[in-house]
């Protein structure tokens, strides 16, 4: 190219790279695509920002016209005059399925995944691992198709079993009729966050260091005893954060939910019968008959879905980015 | 237990003592977990004819807590603790292991078994145009177009934008900047679809008072898409040896025709696998669709006039409809989206396997 600037350049010969950098982005087609590729890191900053702000001005318009408190109401009538919503039960679904989902899928995807890394014949380790990272592409809208005609019919022996024995304690009451509960979504979102969690925590299993490993094995600990002495200890905060990607996956989950819960607004004791909401649900399912004020509050209501994801993905991705200092 | 294996080698010398075979603790079999596994399957079957269980879920979990507490309870007896636990742990394990196997195996297989009774060369080639949803016919022809030309488009937006970004972190970025978009990247990923639809809802179509198109949706499609590939390609840009570029600009070759003419060549192969399953990531999503691009039932070639369909739309609505000529519909549009996924996941692989020896170029 031009020989005399990159002479120039040059001639300081300080090998820091900081420097070189600064310099070389003098030249035209260096400082276009700089600008370039700064510009995109910023439009994606901005993207984020505007997203919130975005939401926020038309949730706030969509407050200032709510009758009912936004946090306490057990209603949704936003499209009446005058307007009432508010949020408790669509919190109460959507913290209690994902909290199932959490309760069902971390400890499975623990042994999935120390199973792939750990315990699997090694020929087979590596196609399972790819079948379980296939699996986590399989769009939602297909898990509520197999939940919905599938899973739910399946389920209600299940439950009626669950009531005979656990009915008692209220929360595990069951009436038969089609199991389209919040504990069916439980289930269904366990299933789905399975993939992620799993591939995440085999990634830590397999990171964990092979010496302190041989070092059990040959004080004579069992495989078990290796596993919870070297690779557990070592794998905590990344399966933490794990499940904490999988928490923020369940939370948000819209069409799955949609497909198989039958909605309604109230918070009933029992679980299994049907009921209840989510907020990306109820935004996907009531979105067409929404006017004006009906989608400020939708907006509303996933702007508060925003923040919560927002909470549970940078908690996670904290823990990882700590832990990553640490092992370097 | 030390000095009894010191002294183990000065016995072997002299007479045939059975003392080592004593250290050994008895153990079980190697054909016992297969055999458990065998007879508590055939148990619960038993009971579950036995006591009329409705639910096949009733039956597997029975059987997997026979096996578990068989397993444990003869490690126990014969091997001792410590090995019971052992028992106990792999076989927890491999419990979990099925699990997590057998939904998806049966969703997998539910999809295929439903779908391809409807599936034919008529069902990829005609829209719902006429067709009531009662009727058995129709077909996903117009939520082919749509899904195509969405997932195209948010492409072309978000791959660019994307991998410019990667470009930034790895090869310019220091300082405050590229931390917060480090970090917003990694937060960004875990954006729920349907709060990236009502992004766009609000400022496109709300604010802006555009209508309901295939380019609302995609946008919003873009919006998901741009973190994954900002994350697999700043990886691959991590793993070009340094040498490459120090030698380069060693030639004096300007550090952009560096980056155009030796970084991102050497890494194309494992960008493209990420690109390709960002893609096979939104061809999937349908919540933003719901949302910004409204639905139709006949064929629309243009993507930024008027309602769309799209593959995951179609099969939202075909459920909902709720008879057994549009759930039958709906199962064949699962088959269609997941072998279309599934294909770009073989796809993304191919491509990493095909690029995978970097070096040799």
């Amino acid at each position: 190219m031009d020989i005399t600037s990159s002479t120039a350049d040059s001639s300081p010969p300080a090998p820091a790279a900081g420097k070189t950098a600064a310099k070389s982005a003098t030249r035209p087609g260096d400082r276009i695509f700089l600008a370039l590729s700064r510009g995109s890191g910023i439009l994606l900053l901005v993207i984020m920002a505007a997203i919130a702000a975005f939401l926020a001005v038309r949730a706030a318009n969509a407050l200032s016209h709510n009758e009912g408190n936004f946090f306490t109401t057990f209603e949704w009538s936003a499209n009446a005059t005058p307007p009432v919503f508010g949020i408790a039960v669509l919190a109460f679904g959507t913290i209690v399925s994902s909290l199932i989902a959490m309760i069902i899928a971390v400890p499975v995807a623990i042994g999935v995944a120390l199973f792939i890394s750990h315990y699997a014949p090694r020929r087979l380790a590596a196609p399972l691992a790819y079948v379980i990272d296939l699996l986590a592409a399989v769009p939602s809208i297909v898990y509520g198709l197999w939940g919905a005609l599938f899973l739910v019919p399946h389920l209600g022996g299940l439950y009626s079993w669950m009531n005979d024995y656990l009915g008692w304690t209220g929360i595990f009451a069951y009436n038969d009729g089609a199991a389209r509960s919040l504990f069916t979504i439980g289930i269904l979102l366990a299933i789905m966050i399975l993939p992620i969690v799993t591939s995440v925590s085999r990634e830590v299993f397999l990171q964990a260091p092979k010496m302190h490993e041989e070092a059990a094995l040959a004080l004579g600990a069992t495989r078990w005893e290796v596993i919870r002495m070297a690779v557990l200890p070592f794998g905590r905060s990344g399966v933490i954060s794990a499940s904490m990607l999988g928490l923020g996956r369940a939370l948000g989950e819209t069409m799955a939910v949609a497909t198989v819960l039958s909605p309604s607004f109230v918070i009933g004791t029992s679980l299994l019968d049907p009921g209840g909401g989510t907020f990306a649900q109820n935004i996907a399912s009531s979105f067409k008959e929404s006017g004006e004020i009906g989608k400020d509050a939708l907006i509303a209501s996933g702007l508060v879905l925003f923040v919560l994801t927002l909470l549970v993905n940078g908690a996670a991705r904290l823990i990882i980015a700590r832990r990553k200092e640490y092992s370097e | 237990m030390s000095d009894v294996t010191i002294d183990q080698p000065l016995a072997a010398g002299s007479a045939p003592q059975p003392r080592p075979v004593s250290l050994r603790q008895p153990r079980l079999p190697r054909w016992t977990p297969a055999a458990v596994a065998a007879g508590a399957i055939a148990a619960a079957c038993g009971i579950g004819i036995g006591a009329a269980l409705g639910s096949r879920i009733q039956w597997g979990l029975i059987a997997a807590g026979l096996f578990v507490t068989v397993m444990y309870a003869l490690a126990a007896r014969v091997e001792g603790r410590r090995q019971a636990t052992d028992r106990l742990a792999t076989s927890l394990v491999w419990v979990c292991f099925l699990i997590a196997v057998v939904p998806l195996v049966s969703l997998i297989w539910e999809t295929v078994a439903r779908g391809v009774k409807v599936l034919d060369g008529g069902f990829l080639s005609h829209s719902m145009a006429g067709v009531l949803t009662i009727q058995p016919g129709g077909g996903v022809y117009h939520a082919i177009i749509g899904t195509l030309e969405q997932v195209g488009i948010a492409t072309a937006i978000a791959a660019p934008v994307g991998l410019l970004t990667a470009v930034y972190l790895v090869e310019y970025g220091r300082g405050r900047l590229a931390k917060a978009v480090t970090f917003f990247v990694d937060v960004m990923t875990g954006i729920p679809s349907i709060v990236a639809g009502l992004f766009i809802l609000s400022f496109w179509i709300l604010m802006l008072d555009f209508g309901y198109s295939g380019f609302a949706g995609s946008m919003a499609l873009a919006i998901l898409m741009m973190p994954v590939v900002v994350r697999s390609t700043e990886e691959m840009l991590k793993l070009v040896p340094n040498e490459l570029r120090e030698a380069s600009l060693a030639l004096g070759v300007p550090k952009w025709r560096t980056i155009l003419k030796v970084v991102l060549p050497t890494a194309i192969g494992g960008i493209a696998t990420g690109v390709t399953l960002a893609i096979a990531r939104i061809a999937g999503e349908s919540a933003p669709i719901v949302l910004l691009v409204f639905g139709s039932q006949v064929i629309n070639n243009n993507p930024f006039e008027g309602a769309q369909s799209s593959l995951p739309y179609y099969i939202y609505e075909q459920w909902a409809a709720g008879n057994d000529a549009s759930y039958a519909r709906a199962w064949a549009a699962a088959l269609v989206l997941i072998a279309f996924v599934m294909i770009l996941n073989l796809v993304a692989r191919g491509i990493a396997r095909w690029k995978a020896p970097k070096t040799s170029r």
